[in-house]
């Protein structure tokens, strides 16, 4: 469905000097700096994938959604989407994919939302008996009745993501683009836009590709996971796999009186305060009971817990290893 | 008056960062000035002795005007203190250690002043190296000269605080982006940023001349090209002081009105 | 076409939104053009002619540039605010549909404030048509309808150049104010007035002579061919570098993405 081979991109910007003597001297010339935004970046998803695209900011995420998408055209590479190359044939290509810019809105702000939606039903001449059928739908998916004749601009965030993410599938894409969808919503609205997107991909087949920084949507979403760092694919397998990896180790948290215990081999310390303290352990040098027992001998223990690592601290952690 | 200067110098080194632009907006003043220029000479040809002033003051008059756009320009807002009033936030400039009316004067006054002095110096230099009849003159004296510089800055006070005048209003009306357009047309063109007073028929003229507008671009454009002079001169300056004062305590009393009204309801 | 039709009903209905600010921005544009106008009248108390021509023929040349002028801001506004739109992103959303970028610019923006200029254009029209002691045959009627379409075309085109100069930078962008402000300002005088170097500039490169002051000797009876009766449609060739030029931009933004 999707295949990206060897994308290469790179950008130049300007350099920009701080202070007074630097300003009046970038008057006469200035220094560019290349940006490698993409380096060989190679990957491929199948039809009805659900796939989580992360990174730190700045790491060539939006640059390689912007490629798919069609609007950038790569250095160099392959890229083809749905048998199409989309910087080639634009408007055949985004006929097919929808987009979801969470910080960016597709809505009219002084219209009611259904006819923002009319409007793009006629931008992508949609069949008036298909489009009612798709309409109800989302509508009753995402509860849409009751915000359908309000303007934009006095909608929720939450109502307004539902709104976006229904504009965005009016045309019944067979690929969707979320990019930070959940962004600034509350935990009711985000849990109902996951679930949304669960049930597209289930019932329709719908391929998504989101990127984001909520490690919650990843972990309630996605099967596999594609990391990118400084341009270049760092990690792409599943989220399970990568989880068990991790989970071997184990995070300890332990309250006790008086003297601190000291931290032994197998051990490390991540965060210490008065009267607790939380280690990871690496099960391969010191197992969980051994630890305890260390422990133990040199406090008094009042209470312990043994947890796995979260997504949220796997993550952190891959970043921290890739030093991205 | 630290404080003051670090708020020039800062706007000076932001201004300075837009080379291109600084570029453009010469180039774009350059143009506009021949076209001005090249107009009025058409109309002096058909008939020299109908002409208010003599030509090299007109010309003198357009590219000091050009030069000097962004000290003039009525339309040239502070987009800050303009959404400062419009949101409300000017609540919370209360808190700050320093007069409000004071530092939105000092900021638009140094924002003008950085634009101006940036874009001036070559758009003169070059009106000053053109060939005749294109060429702009000196003044006609030194004394001359440095009433100009007087009426310059006077020019650029009363602009700036008829500018906070319009800032204040917009808080009391519906349309505010609306009032400050019209605002800035109506004066831009009292002020002879259109044709020069002196080329106003009479009545008008006299009207317009006493106008807090014509103590704008009009008093410091036309002693430099030596059309006012001597005696007269100094009783625009005087003119000028007055008008300074009436529209610095009106803006004052308006705006500790405003924010009165913004504390009362709660910002 | 139904399509843009679509678009323009929901900018009227999002712009009756805000009546008063409509209001009040129509009555600034229309005093905008009224201040111009009211120096040209000034000018001509003084002088009762310039170059030849005499204050309701000048009239009808300022109309005809303020009507096309107006009428290309009006609908091409997509493009004179195109910097904000490359600025905020809202451009590649444009780039994710499946019409041409071009159209949905064009529709993305309709600005009805601007007939305080339209009304002021036709206000003059009724003056200037009758005082400029014109004979109107149906060949002059044809002329000054040419001189406004064509007008409104050039115009446009040069929004157009603006729009894909911000593909490159959006600093320079000022520079573009002296063909597009500067034409509507300095175009309420016949171009002949600033000299031949102008108007030369003004009928080869930028070609707005084209529509005015050649079709205008032609309204007068100065001059009785045909072609300048028809300069006007020359003046259209001008989109084919311009619409040339905004490809070339689009096709480095999207190289680019800046």
């Amino acid at each position: 469905m999707i295949r990206l081979e060897n994308i290469n991109k790179s950008f130049r910007v300007a350099r920009r000097q701080s202070g007074f003597g630097q300003a009046v001297k970038a008057l006469v010339s200035r220094k560019t700096d290349t940006i490698h935004a993409l380096q060989d970046v190679s990957f491929s998803i199948d039809r009805g994938e659900m796939v989580g695209y992360i990174g730190p900011n700045g790491a060539g995420k939006s640059t390689t959604i912007k490629v798919m998408c069609g609007i950038l055209t790569p250095d160099s590479g392959i890229c083809e989407i749905a048998g199409r190359v989309p910087w080639q044939s634009r408007i055949d290509h985004v006929r097919e994919i929808g987009v979801v810019f969470g910080q960016r809105s597709q809505l009219w702000w002084d219209v009611p939302v259904c006819d923002s939606f009319d409007l793009i039903r006629d931008i992508y001449q949609v069949d008036e008996r298909q489009y009612r059928k798709t309409l109800d739908e989302l509508v009753a998916l995402l509860e849409l009745a009751d915000i359908l004749m309000t303007p934009t601009r006095s909608l929720s965030l939450g109502q307004r993501m539902r709104c976006e993410i229904a504009a965005s599938l009016l045309h019944q894409p067979k690929i969707l683009f979320l990019d930070e969808p959940t962004i600034g919503l509350d935990a009711v609205s985000k849990i109902a836009v996951r679930q949304f997107i669960r049930n597209l991909n289930t019932e329709h087949g719908t391929t998504v590709i989101l990127t984001t920084h909520d490690m919650q949507d990843i972990e309630a979403l996605t099967e596999r996971i594609l990391l990118i760092g400084k341009g270049r694919i760092l990690l792409d397998g599943s989220l399970q796999e990568l989880k068990k990896r991790a989970s071997v180790r184990k995070k300890l948290t332990i309250e006790y009186i008086g003297k601190a215990p000291d931290i032994s081999s197998g051990m490390q310390l991540i965060e210490q305060r008065e009267g607790r303290i939380i280690i990871e352990l690496n099960p391969d040098i010191c197992s969980v009971s051994d630890a305890i027992a260390r422990l133990a001998a040199e406090s008094e223990i009042q209470d312990l817990s043994v947890s796995d690592i979260s997504a949220e601290d796997m993550v952190a952690e891959l970043y921290r290893s890739y030093q991205i | 008056m630290q404080k003051y200067l670090a708020i020039f110098q800062i706007r000076f080194v932001n201004s300075l960062q837009y080379r291109t632009a600084a570029l453009a907006g010469i180039a774009t003043q350059f143009a506009w000035g021949f076209m001005e220029i090249l107009a009025f000479q058409a109309f002096y040809r058909v008939d020299p002795s109908s002409f208010p002033m003599t030509l090299s003051q007109t010309v003198s008059y357009i590219w000091m005007q050009q030069a000097f756009l962004a000290l003039f320009m009525n339309w040239f807002f502070e987009p800050e203190i303009f959404n400062a009033v419009l949101s409300g936030s000017i609540a919370y400039e209360l808190a700050r250690p320093i007069d409000l009316y004071s530092r939105w004067f000092c900021q638009a006054a140094a924002n003008r002043l950085a634009k101006a002095v940036l874009r001036c110096m070559p758009i003169l230099l070059v009106a000053f190296l053109l060939p005749e009849p294109f060429r702009m003159s000196l003044p006609a004296s030194l004394p001359q000269f440095l009433l100009f510089l007087i009426a310059v800055f006077l020019g650029l006070g009363v602009i700036v605080s008829f500018s906070m005048l319009v800032y204040v209003t917009t808080f009391y009306t519906l349309s505010p982006i609306g009032t400050r357009l019209i605002a800035a047309v109506l004066a831009d063109f009292l002020a002879g940023a259109i044709i020069p007073l002196p080329f106003f028929p009479q009545p008008f003229r006299t009207i317009a001349e006493w106008l807090p507008f014509a103590s704008m671009q009009n008093m410091p454009l036309r002693i430099y090209s030596g059309h006012i002079a001597g005696h007269d001169a100094l009783t625009g300056i005087l003119l000028q002081i007055v008008w300074l004062t009436i529209l610095i305590l009106a803006g004052r009393r308006l705006m500790s009105r405003a924010l009165r009204h913004v504390v009362v309801q709660g910002g | 076409m139904r399509l843009y039709l679509k678009f323009f009903t929901m900018h009227l209905k999002s712009q009756m939104q805000y009546k008063t600010s409509f209001f009040l921005t129509a009555v600034s544009q229309f005093l905008v053009s009224f201040t111009a106008l009211l120096g040209v009248w000034f000018m001509f108390l003084r002088f009762n002619e310039v170059n030849g021509f005499t204050f309701p023929q000048v009239l009808l040349c300022h109309a005809v540039v303020l009507l096309s002028f107006s009428l290309a801001e009006c609908f091409g506004r997509g493009f004179d605010v195109f910097p904000q739109l490359i600025g905020n992103g809202m451009f590649d959303r444009v780039l994710v549909r499946p019409r041409s970028a071009v159209f949905q610019v064009l529709a993305s923006q309709v600005e009805f404030s601007r007939i305080g200029r339209l009304l002021q254009a036709l206000v003059v029209f009724i003056y200037a048509i009758p005082a400029s002691g014109i004979l109107w045959t149906w060949d002059r009627v044809v002329t000054l309808c040419l001189m406004i379409i064509c007008g409104s075309f050039v115009f446009f085109f040069l929004f157009l150049v603006y729009a894909a100069i911000s593909f490159f930078t959006i600093e320079g962008l000022e520079f573009m104010n002296i063909l597009t402000d500067g034409g509507r300002e300095f175009g309420r005088y016949p171009f002949a007035v600033y000299g031949k170097a102008v108007l030369g500039f003004l009928t080869y490169v930028i070609p707005l002579a084209l529509f005015q002051y050649y079709p205008l000797l032609y309204l007068l009876g100065l001059e009785t061919s045909r072609l300048y009766m028809l300069m006007p449609l020359l003046s259209l060739l001008f989109g084919i570098p311009a619409i040339a030029f905004w490809r070339f931009g689009l096709h480095r933004y999207r190289s680019t993405g800046s």
